[in-house]
């Protein structure tokens, strides 16, 4: 099925995807190259995950897939398999993830369009290290950018997050 | 206490009616004691609205709706203007709902986000409206109980008769009150008595923004909505010759593929009708994906332009300005701007005798300071949603400007300017940028081509390589010295590409504190387009002044804070020329409180080394230190402390963000932004070439103070923002000995200072 071929007219074939999205099977029939960040924004209107460079280079579009961060702007849906996608709309119920609530707590968000790929790729880094150090954070978020400079707030609010 | 007249337009401010279903409707114009031209609309709109504004609702159960009129982009307005109504209104802030009015000027005023200025004009509005209807309210409250009002008291949203025991929420009189005449005169709160105000509170839309709600214009959709991308020459000074399509018409998904013209030939341009490519080519199609796709294989042949000339109407001032033809690049910029430099330039400030200062002088200190193009990189792309049908244009978007757009669109498309509706969508960041909405034209010649709703989107490389960038800036400062080596005669020359930093700043510090004072600027055509970026000409102005008065001091042998306060010293007692535009003792202190709070002189840690800057713009103070070491060759910020005066202060923990945020996106600007041409061709098109700043690279904190007094509140979204460029200059000085006069500071740094 994902090694369909490009005819001469550039037609691109389309396939059937049956993704695990926030718990759900979500089914869509989509060029094999499409990367997770459209399908989710364009197909399945997960408008939560943002587009911001399509390079993998501001983590705007950071999703967990199997429980680890990726940007989904270089994630082609059919390099997603049966591994779990989870989304900002879908780290919490009820939004109250912890990573979510120190957010709130440290009124981080400024314009707020980046904070969906920071939060992710702060749950991912909790996940794998609940008790980050300084440089632990550093590492793990420098590929998100903050142009509002929320960066600060950032740091502080993961390190209340993680003592919870 | 402070008395409002609630009559201070020609027309009536303030209006009250019923609600549909009981209760009150509250309505004023934002900004009606700032600009006649924006009053009270004579068109009556439909609905519950009737007659006049709407901003605050009351139910008869009491609840209490705020319409926040400003556009958002994270200056966090749409909690701060509601903060103000509620505390005059006098209610539980934690009942409040707040709404995002729709954009509309017969409505809402003036709906401009730029220039820091939506607190500092909307503050008496917000605060008269909130209080006459918390006086309406007692006085309904009063004929009910037949008691005088004078005896009614309020507290979190419910009237009190002490005497009587009588007490009634808001919603029990709201109907009541809105049948009642609107109070000539309200008495507004005391500063020191505010509740909600100078006590902070949450983002309103925190929440929503966590749990990735739909709130940008990029997440905006409609049931059958294509999506539409442009492709522009990609140099500056190209234009369309002609494309072939043929090899992606039939690429899936693509619905058409047409060129656009933008503007006419012979259109006026408006203040914000800044464009770059007038003709654009347009691919439609069902899906973002597909459209990327049949972009990257589109044909295109470009050509290059001649010199051109377009008409200009800036507020009614109509000029024609000449845009040169030609692929220009940096490296000829840099020298051009240096040979012009040396040549005569236009006089905006003359004080003394500056000639005669410099012809006596025993040493002159003469430093040229330079800085590049920036782009803006807001996280969100430009985009809008547009559906244009005969009868009207309905289009969703991020702008901060929509009142100008408005006109615009209405022009181009050649409808009345009532058929034109706009919604207001949070923004992922303007800092200027998004107060230039060709994109909106854009989209609504697309809507119209198409017969259908689109949405266009700008890719990155779209959005960083379109222009409106910060313009290149140059500042000559020359600082004549006597033989007791006293500072006796000082020199600023600007100039830029193509506007210079000067202009409207003639009457700042250190200008009024200098016997013999000389400003004067030169600007060079160019066909890159520059636009606002946040705080405009300050955003260098203050990085290369406050980087020159170091060195002045220094020269002197007198400590930084010191000189400064000798400086603004010598204006308040004996100022120097007239339109000096600062307050003396408010940027004194900032400077003194960021002295105290950094611990300034009290001895630096071993390998910390530390710069302050002062600086003055958008009707607010700000003052920082910047602590740093140095680990390879690259600065570690420590610690940055931040002194700033912006009157009260509304909403304590959005205005640190505010400031923290200006920190690090003054520190990034400075160390690394930089946006480049060769032969028209911007060299950075991703995030890949263009730096920005990251977590590791952010101060490891920010301290922010603020001067406590009760002075109407002045903006805060620019004032901090330049400032810290210079004290991070001044730091890095102290840390590597070499002063940089080139921004960005980065790539230099890690050539000198290697081991």
């Amino acid at each position: 099925m994902h090694s369909l071929k490009k005819n001469e007219l550039n037609t691109i074939a389309v396939a059937t995807f049956n993704l695990k999205i926030n718990g759900k099977i979500s089914r869509v029939d989509v060029d094999p190259a499409t990367p997770m960040l459209w399908v989710l924004r364009d197909h399945l209107n997960l408008a939560g995950t943002k587009y911001g460079c399509g390079i993998a280079q501001c983590g705007a579009c950071t999703v967990h897939l199997g429980g680890t961060a990726v940007r989904s702007c270089q994630l082609p849906v059919s390099a997603v398999g049966k591994e779990a996608i989870t989304t900002i709309e879908g780290l919490s119920a009820k939004g109250d993830h912890p990573v979510q609530k120190a957010w709130l707590e440290h009124d981080v968000a400024q314009c707020g369009y980046c904070q969906a790929g920071q939060i992710m790729s702060a749950a991912s880094l909790l996940k794998s290290n609940p008790k980050p150090s300084d440089e632990d954070i550093d590492n793990a978020m420098s590929g998100n950018i903050c142009r509002c400079g929320t960066y600060t707030r950032i740091k502080a609010a993961i390190k209340t997050a993680s003592k919870r | 206490m402070e008395t409002a007249n609630t009559n201070y337009n020609r027309r009536s401010f303030l209006k009250v009616s019923a609600l549909a279903g009981g209760g009150m409707l509250i309505g004023f114009n934002l900004f009606s004691s700032a600009k006649a031209a924006n009053l009270v609309p004579t068109a009556t709109p439909p609905g519950e609205a009737a007659g006049l504004t709407s901003f605050i609702k009351i139910s008869p159960e009491g609840k209490i709706t705020i319409l926040a009129p400003n556009p958002e982009f994270g200056q966090n307005v749409k909690t701060a203007m509601p903060m103000i109504v509620a505390e005059e209104l006098d209610v539980d802030w934690q009942q409040v709902i707040v709404e995002q009015a729709p954009f509309n000027t017969k409505l809402y005023g003036r709906q401009f986000t730029g220039g820091s200025q939506g607190i500092r004009q909307g503050w008496k509005s917000l605060r008269t409206a909130g209080a006459s209807a918390r006086q309406m309210l007692i006085e309904a409250a009063a004929q009910a109980w037949q008691v005088p009002a004078a005896e009614i008291t309020t507290e979190a949203g419910v009237l009190h008769h002490k005497a009587s025991g009588k007490s009634a929420g808001y919603g029990a009189m709201a109907s009541a009150a809105a049948a009642l005449p609107v109070p000539k005169d309200v008495k507004l709160k005391a500063v020191n008595t505010f509740k909600i105000l100078s006590t902070s509170h949450k983002n309103v839309e925190g929440t929503n923004i966590v749990t990735g709600k739909p709130l940008f214009g990029l997440d905006y959709r409609q049931p059958g909505m294509l999506i539409a991308m442009m492709v522009h020459p990609p140099a500056f000074g190209q234009k369309l010759k002609s494309f072939d399509a043929t090899p992606i018409r039939k690429m899936p998904g693509i619905q058409d593929v047409f060129s656009i013209q933008v503007y006419p030939d012979e259109y006026e341009r408006q203040i914000f009708d800044d464009r770059t490519f007038n003709e654009l080519v347009v691919i439609v199609g069902r899906s973002t994906w597909e459209v990327m796709q049949a972009k990257k294989k589109l044909r295109v042949n470009w050509e290059s332009m001649a010199d051109r000339v377009e008409k200009e109407n800036a507020f009614g001032q109509k000029r024609e300005v000449t845009i040169p033809g030609g692929l220009e690049s940096t490296d000829a910029h840099y020298a051009k701007m240096k040979e012009r430099d040396a040549q005569p330039a236009k006089q905006l400030r003359r004080d003394g005798d500056p000639e005669g200062a410099f012809k006596s002088a025993a040493k002159v200190i003469e430093r040229t300071y330079t800085a590049p193009f920036l782009a803006h990189n807001n996280m969100e792309p430009l985009n809008c949603f547009a559906h244009v049908t005969p009868e009207k244009a309905f289009l969703a978007a991020g702008t901060q400007a929509p009142d100008f757009i408005e006109r615009t669109i209405a022009a181009r498309l050649g409808m009345p300017i009532d058929k034109i509706d706009i919604q207001l969508t949070r923004m992922g960041g303007g800092f200027g940028r998004k107060a230039y909405c060709h994109y909106m034209v854009e989209a609504a010649l697309i809507s119209q081509k198409m017969k259908a709703p689109v949405k266009l989107i700008y890719t990155r490389e779209d959005d960083m390589t379109y222009g409106i960038y910060r313009p290149m800036y140059s500042l000559t400062f020359r600082a004549a010295f006597d033989a007791a080596n006293n500072l006796t005669g000082f020199h600023v020359r600007g100039g830029g590409i193509p506007e210079s930093p000067l202009g409207r700043s003639e009457g700042n510090f250190p200008a009024g504190a200098i016997d013999n004072y000389l400003a004067d600027e030169w600007a060079l055509p160019s066909n890159i387009t520059i636009g606002a970026f946040r705080a405009p000409r300050s955003n260098f102005i203050a990085g290369a002044q406050q980087a020159f008065l170091d060195e002045v001091a220094e020269a002197m042998g007198k400590d930084p804070i010191d000189f400064r306060l000798e400086l603004l010293e010598r204006a308040k007692k004996n100022p120097v020329g007239k339109n000096n535009t600062y307050e003396v003792d408010r940027y004194a202190g900032v400077l003194k409180l960021v002295r105290d709070k950094s611990g300034w002189g009290q001895g630096n840690q071993p390998g910390v080394h530390r710069g302050v800057a002062v600086y003055f713009c958008h009707n607010s103070y700000a003052a920082h230190v910047v602590d740093l070491s140095m680990k390879d060759g690259q600065p570690v910020v420590e610690r940055v402390t931040s002194a700033v005066d912006c009157g009260v202060v509304i909403n304590p923990i959005a205005a640190s963000n505010m400031i923290e945020g200006a920190v690090v996106d003054g520190i990034g600007n400075a160390l690394f932004g930089n946006l480049t041409v060769k032969d028209g061709k911007p060299d950075q098109s991703n995030f890949d070439k263009y730096r920005m700043i990251r977590h590791n690279e952010a101060p490891k904190k920010i301290d922010v103070h603020f001067v406590q007094n009760e002075i109407d509140p002045t903006g805060l979204g620019e004032p901090p923002f330049p400032p810290v460029i210079a004290a991070l200059a001044n730091a890095l000085y102290k840390a590597t000995g070499k002063r940089l006069y080139t921004q960005p500071f980065g790539p230099q740094l890690g050539k000198s200072i290697q081991g």
